[in-house]
């Protein structure tokens, strides 16, 4: 089929790049091309605001003071949670835990469900994992003398679900798996998934941390034990993230870290652990990141998260397109852009990641190059220097993805 | 933006190969990159790099700055490349580089630095030019 001449985005680009003064940067005498969304977004005015409004007018710490201020800071951050909750189709506030970032809603939930674990029993993760969900079960694993099993990934990008299907049985426990690869853009399955984790008696630890800025998630129609999240990658600040967790899972299962406001009677030598969320919250946790996750999910949710994905979709179709024409380059993932979220990683056997990237940077494109904290996926597709990858998000344009194709083109010219 | 001296040093490596009596053979790689660097060095009694090879895979950085400093050692004494420093690569570069691009740049280097240790321990006096 022909391309279209002209295509209309699902979003109005140029009223959303309004809200974020960063993007009229001039990196290197150009216009900046941000494309290193993967890695973290840029914040909208409206989530700086919203952290400057709390700082201003509302500070105190939560949960403790009877006094005014705390009574408008513990209202503010549990808000936050509520429409986190929300956001995720949560049954209540009670299944949202706050955290630092996905990373540690991930070590939340490998600690808390590896304390009752046996030695022989089984986790299954897949090659597609970012370190955050290898490296804490592999730890737990050596601790526990666990095994951790990995699904496949097939040609096109895609899980191998029958491996899956065969590493299943009465011994497996946990099952983790990235919803949307950092890396192939891969967008997983996880009802299927689960279902087939769930018929094993095996919980489902899900890390949304791209899938949640660019997807609607519905944790209940996925049908997930857990889903980690992090705040900077969807608009929010640094030093937010998130688990959700079901209620009956979360209350019986032991807290991860220890200390003040998960607690709610400390003796000598024992304590009782508070309600739900704040169990597994200890110690003051992130008010001001809290608000600006707030606004940042209001924002998304005015955006629309189904048009969101559409102007991605239309994003990566025109990258794909231009990179498979372009002889010296090797797109990884599926090569079918419904099948995604927004970003593209490709290999340039003649130009090392770093290179390119470096070219790119002199025309004021930023985008990520190297394995993408996915070693084990490197080693698995077999790429020695990993890969290059673009990255976009609500404030791309089509002229910037062109910018990339050309950038992209140069820097193939420079080094041939 | 590389300069051409870093493209002509990238695409067109100095001493790229394999020495057949090596005095010593050492290897560094920096996972994070995947960028590797095999040096090789022949030197004489008198503490004299007569030859130096270096093999390698990675970005223009880490691959020039392999083929300059083995362009550099070869005829220099062990003594006086025991002195070079992270600002002799930089240098030879002559680009600004960047934090996160400062291991890809001194891979070489380190290299250097470790085979150095090596001989070392081989034979201290060649090394330290405790010679007349
Ligand atoms: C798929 C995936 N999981 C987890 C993480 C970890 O996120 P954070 O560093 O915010 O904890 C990332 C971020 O790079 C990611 O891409």
């Amino acid at each position: 089929m022909k391309a279209r001449a002209t295509v209309h985005s699902a979003l109005d680009v140029e009223r959303i790049r309004r809200d974020f003064p960063i993007l009229s940067l001039k990196v290197n005498a150009r216009p900046l091309v941000y494309l290193d969304n993967a890695a973290t977004t840029q914040k909208p005015l409206q989530v700086l605001n919203a952290m400057q409004g709390y700082y201003t007018l509302s500070n105190a710490n939560v949960h403790r003071g009877i006094h005014y201020l705390s009574a408008r800071a513990t209202e503010l951050y549990e808000d936050a949670h509520i429409r986190a909750a929300q956001f995720f189709g949560a049954k209540s506030m009670q299944e949202m835990v706050f955290t630092k970032n996905a990373t540690e809603a991930l070590n939340l939930a490998a600690y808390s469900l590896t304390q009752s674990l046996r030695p022989g029993d089984e986790i299954v993760l897949t090659f597609m994992e970012h370190h955050s969900n290898i490296v804490p079960w592999q730890q737990l694993a050596l601790q526990r003398g666990l095994k951790v099993r990995f699904v496949p990934i097939q040609s096109n990008g895609q899980l191998d679900v029958h491996v899956l299907d065969e590493m299943l049985s009465e011994r497996t426990k946990i099952v983790g798996v990235v919803h949307a690869s950092n890396v192939l853009g891969t967008i997983n399955d996880v009802k299927s998934i689960a279902r087939r984790a769930h018929k094993a008696g095996a919980k489902v630890v899900v890390d949304g941390a791209q899938s949640a800025p660019h997807v609607k998630v519905d944790v209940r129609e996925l049908d997930c034990d857990f889903f980690a999240f992090s705040g900077h990658k969807m608009l929010g600040p640094t030093g937010i993230g998130g688990l959700y967790g079901k209620q009956e899972l979360l209350e019986r299962l032991p807290p991860f870290l220890f200390g003040g406001d998960m607690i709610r009677e400390v003796h000598a030598t024992h304590s009782k652990w508070n309600d739900l969320p704040w169990k597994f919250e200890a110690g003051t946790p992130p008010i001001a990141e809290a608000v600006g996750l707030h606004a940042a999910m209001d924002y998304l949710n005015a955006l629309d998260l189904d048009r969101v994905h559409a102007h991605e979709q239309m994003l990566v179709f025109r990258a794909l397109n231009g990179l498979a024409k372009m002889p010296g380059v090797h797109v990884l993932g599926p090569l079918d852009a419904r099948a995604r979220t927004g970003l593209v990683s490709f290999e340039t056997p003649s130009v090392h990641p770093h290179d390119l990237a470096e070219v790119l940077n002199a025309q004021g494109i930023g985008i990520r190059g190297g394995h993408h904290c996915a070693m084990p996926l490197a080693e698995h597709l077999n790429l020695k220097n990993g890969s290059a990858r673009a990255s976009f998000y609500v404030y791309n344009s089509l002229s910037e993805v062109d910018a990339l194709l050309a950038g992209v083109k140069k820097a193939l010219k420079l080094f041939g | 933006m590389y300069a051409e001296n870093i493209l002509d040093h990238y695409k067109n490596p100095r001493n790229k190969g394999v020495l057949e009596n090596p005095s010593v053979t050492h290897e560094e790689f920096n996972p994070l990159c995947g960028d590797r660097i095999r040096l090789q060095l022949k030197v004489d009694a008198q503490g004299t790099i007569v030859c130096a090879r270096f093999l390698g895979t990675g970005c223009a950085i880490s691959q020039a700055s392999a083929s300059m400093l083995v362009e550099q050692a070869e005829g220099k004494t062990l003594k006086e490349v025991r002195a070079w420093s992270k600002e002799d690569v930089l240098d030879w570069l002559g680009i600004p580089i960047g934090p996160v691009r400062l291991k890809c740049a001194l891979l070489a280097l380190d290299t250097l630095k470790n085979a150095l240790e090596i001989l070392n321990k081989m034979n201290p006096s060649v090394v330290q030019g405790a010679r007349p």
